[in-house]
């Protein structure tokens, strides 16, 4: 297993430039996911680096090799990175046993054990392996193309968006396959997904790309806690956006004075809470009041949309026990600190800070 | 040439809306009402395809020798041509999502204002496509006229040809022919550019809930019985009879097992080479799309527009003026039966080549596979049913070529249908009647194919 390195790639299609100096460092053994909107180059830096593609400028090392970039090229075959489509790509031709064996030397092709082995790896019955990929359900097809990608043992594998075409139920069984399956063989892995619950609870850090440049590389903890601006805080998960008055270091805001994560100077600015930060009690004299205007019932928790003194709306995510009525009037506790960001119209810190603030950003309305 | 004009005018056009009016009708019968046994019907259908137009004529002329007039010319070519709307008809039905008619009905629609409002403005592409194709077909149809004694622009040309080699006449003509041709296929061009509206992207998920007929199902089945009746049972019921009486008379069984294998040979060198040609043009259509690219398919249809008379024709001058010495040699008229048929092969390896997306060439890539070893154990495997089947039309088509082949086949090289010609313009029907049955027996499996595989339509 290596890691890659992604070193200042840029590629443009015809004018329209695709991805803008992207960094990234996968270290050797770990999952990094690729999160982004569609549209937002990530499926292009995969096959940057599987090799399907050229980047403009730019390297990719694998293993401390440059594998692309630097006026060379190592084509896709010489690379040893196995690469799992987004639906699965098996194929058509060829059973099960066959898809999983192709990247194998071809005295070990017609071995059975090993492919029974790899397919016991990504928790598959040997059963199958004498079926037609169209004879299996789409996760199982997935977990085919898993195991045929690491059969050659590659130094990396790539997964396109592998569960996007799964419906929700087949997608998580599938997901914790295709990471058991990668930690059992300490594959190093790029993932690339939209779907930011997914990014979070698969990888060990995440990628978040936008319009072609990656706006931040963290572990998936740090990235829901501290999204480096409100564009990520939200794209990451629901949120609640506050404008507050910043005061001897505590924020002053309709739902109270907050603790700040971390410093800023005094002045306007806008802080982030999650839904979950949102406690709802009987209405007291002391507490800042809310109505509740929607009640979405999910079982386990419930989104309650709530109408502050200002008309603003926001959401609290609750327990699915004790929820208010619609109509009802509630006090509203936060647990936590808030995180600071610069007000709406603000000019942004020359230094690291955030670039799209310009972005008006929709109260809590999904 | 005001008469030919007249004549071959209003037989494109009489036998253009008699198609349509049956090939609907029949798709609408077949795929959208609880009319008994749909599935035998829907092969009785299609199965006249495997009859080529001039023994269909033969048939039908050696019965009741009367038919040589406009009606009967009608009759033979519309007989011989409707499935090829009754097909596009059959798949256009079968794409419609039936939501737009429960919708309808759910608005108040009888059946036949939902057949009228809902249905027929989706089946115009698909009935004007295959009105095209007919009209292209009758346009270039030499045998079946000929046969019939019906002069249109092709059996002048023929008539010319005989009378005086190669002469002015004939070439005037042919002009004229190709002009008629042109104009049909720059109607079709656009056709297919508007095309996608009448396709619908996933298909009927669900099956549609069929119209009764009721009472009507006795009337609607004598028709469809009349229908095959006509297109199918005369034609080979006449066959039959021939070929009981011709056993009876003169008959050289060594003789046909001769033609059968020089046809075969042709057919299968033809399908070869043609196949060979289609690859790299269909491959480059699909993976390479650009203005070149779609240049060079697009050049390769005017084989199937322009008649094969004219391509022979134009074949004979050529190899006489520049290369005497292949003047009627077989690579002459194997380049003739390239000409016409490379656009069935170019088709069918094009759609192969859609259904093969370069992922399946990324991902055997990323496992380690070089480029020859991608073709080999990839590409090749996946194109193979594609290419098998371009192969076979232009095999099948090979098998049953009158008209290139009689101009353009070596002195002493008789095919199935030259054979065929040769003893039935003699009126010797009875030795004429092996080599048609032989030709239909040949003709019967791609017939199947193509009433099995609807979706794909024609693809002449």
């Amino acid at each position: 297993m290596s890691a890659l390195t992604v070193l200042d790639v840029t590629r443009s299609y015809g004018r329209t430039p695709v991805l803008t100096g992207i960094d990234l460092h996968v270290p050797a053994g770990t999952t990094t996911a690729l999160l982004g909107p569609s549209g937002c180059g990530k499926t292009t830096l995969l096959r940057i680096i599987a090799g399907f593609d050229d980047p403009d400028t730019g390297t990719v090392e694998l293993g401390g090799r440059v594998v692309a970039g630097d006026g060379r090229g190592v084509p896709a075959h010489r690379r040893g990175i196995g690469f799992v489509p987004q639906e699965g790509g098996l194929f058509p031709h060829l059973s099960v046993a066959a898809n999983v064996a192709f990247g194998l030397p071809r005295r070990q092709r017609r071995d059975r054990g090993r492919v029974a082995e790899l397919l016991a790896l990504v928790g598959l019955d040997a059963a199958l392996a004498d079926r037609s990929p169209h004879q299996l359900s789409g996760g199982q097809q997935q977990r085919v193309a898993l195991a045929r990608a690491l059969a050659p043992a590659p130094s990396l594998v790539l997964l396109d968006e592998p569960f996007s075409s799964l419906d929700a139920s087949l997608r998580e069984e599938t997901r914790r396959a295709v990471v058991e399956a990668l930690a059992a063989t300490g594959a190093t892995a790029v993932l690339v997904t939209h779907d930011q619950a997914e990014a979070l609870s698969t990888a060990a850090q995440v990628a978040v790309l936008r319009g072609g440049r990656l706006v931040q590389l963290a572990d998936p903890r740090t990235l829901y806690r501290s999204p480096r601006d409100l564009d990520v805080a939200t794209f990451v998960g629901e949120a609640v956006v506050l404008a507050a008055e910043v005061r001897a270091g505590r924020a002053h805001t309709e739902v109270g004075v907050l603790e700040l994560e971390r410093g800023t100077a005094d002045g306007p600015v806008r802080v982030l809470l999650r839904p979950e930060q949102l406690r709802l009690t009987d209405p007291a004299p002391e507490l800042p009041v809310a109505r509740v205007r929607t009640v979405d019932f999910f079982g386990h928790d419930a989104r309650v949309g709530l109408e502050l003194a200002s008309g603003r709306a926001v959401s609290a995510r609750l327990e699915g026990r004790d929820l208010p009525e619609v109509g009802d009037a509630v006090g509203i506790a936060v647990r936590g600190g808030a995180l600071p960001f610069p007000a709406e119209g603000a000019v942004p810190a020359p230094d690291g800070a955030p670039e799209d603030l310009d972005v008006t950003w929709t109260p809590a309305a999904h | 040439m005001a008469e030919l004009l007249w004549n071959t005018v209003r037989l494109v056009a009489g036998t253009v809306v008699v198609c349509a009016v049956l090939g609907v009708g029949a798709a609408w019968l077949v795929e959208r009402t609880a009319i008994p046994g749909r599935r035998v019907w829907h092969v009785l259908l299609v199965a006249p395809l495997a009859v080529p137009a001039f023994v269909n004529s033969y048939a039908w002329i050696s019965l009741l020798p009367g038919l040589d007039t406009y009606g009967g010319a009608l009759l033979v070519v519309s007989l011989s041509y409707f499935p090829f709307v009754y097909l596009p008809a059959v798949a256009a039905f079968r794409g419609l999502d039936p939501a737009l008619e429960e919708t309808a009905r759910g608005l108040g629609l009888s059946n036949w204002a939902v057949f009228r409002r809902v249905q027929l403005p989706q089946l115009r592409v698909a009935v004007l496509g295959g009105s095209l194709l007919i009209a292209l077909h009758v346009l270039a149809e030499f045998g079946a006229l000929a046969m019939l004694r019906y002069p249109t622009f092709t059996t002048a040309i023929y008539d010319q040809y005989r009378a005086t080699f190669n002469g002015p006449g004939a070439t005037a003509l042919a002009g004229v022919l190709v002009l008629l041709c042109l104009v049909l296929l720059v109607a079709e061009l656009r056709l297919r550019g508007r095309r996608g509206y009448a396709r619908a992207g996933a298909g009927a998920a669900r099956p549609v809930r069929p119209v009764r007929l009721g009472a009507l199902t006795g009337p609607a089945l004598l028709a469809l019985s009349g229908l095959v009746g006509l297109a199918l049972a005369v034609p080979l019921g006449s066959l039959g009879t021939w070929l009981v009486r011709g056993a009876s008379t003169a008959f050289d069984v060594a003789d046909l097992v001769t033609t059968t294998g020089s046809t075969l040979g042709l057919a299968a060198a033809a399908a070869a080479i043609t196949t060979a040609m289609a690859l790299p043009t269909g491959w480059l259509a699909v993976r390479r799309r650009g203005p070149v690219a779609t240049l060079l398919e697009r050049s390769t249809y005017l084989g199937s527009a322009v008649p094969g008379i004219v391509i022979a024709l134009a074949l004979v001058t050529v190899s006489i003026r520049a290369t005497p010495w292949l003047y009627q040699t077989v690579p002459v008229l194997l380049a003739a039966y390239a000409i016409l048929f490379l656009p069935r092969a170019i088709v069918t390896v094009r759609a192969a080549v859609e259904q093969s997306p370069r992922l399946y060439d990324d991902v055997a890539a990323s496992l380690g596979a070089s480029a020859p070893d991608r073709l080999r154990r990839v590409t090749l495997p996946l194109l193979a049913p594609g290419i098998g089947a371009g192969a076979a039309l232009v095999f099948l088509a090979v098998v049953t070529e009158l008209t290139a082949t009689l101009l353009l086949a070596p002195t002493g090289t008789t095919t199935l249908a030259s054979a065929f010609w040769s003893a039935s313009s003699a009126l010797e029907y009875g030795a004429a009647a092996p080599y048609a049955v032989v030709m239909v027996l040949l003709s019967a499996p791609a017939t199947v194919l193509l009433s099995r595989d609807v979706q794909r339509g024609l693809t002449t």
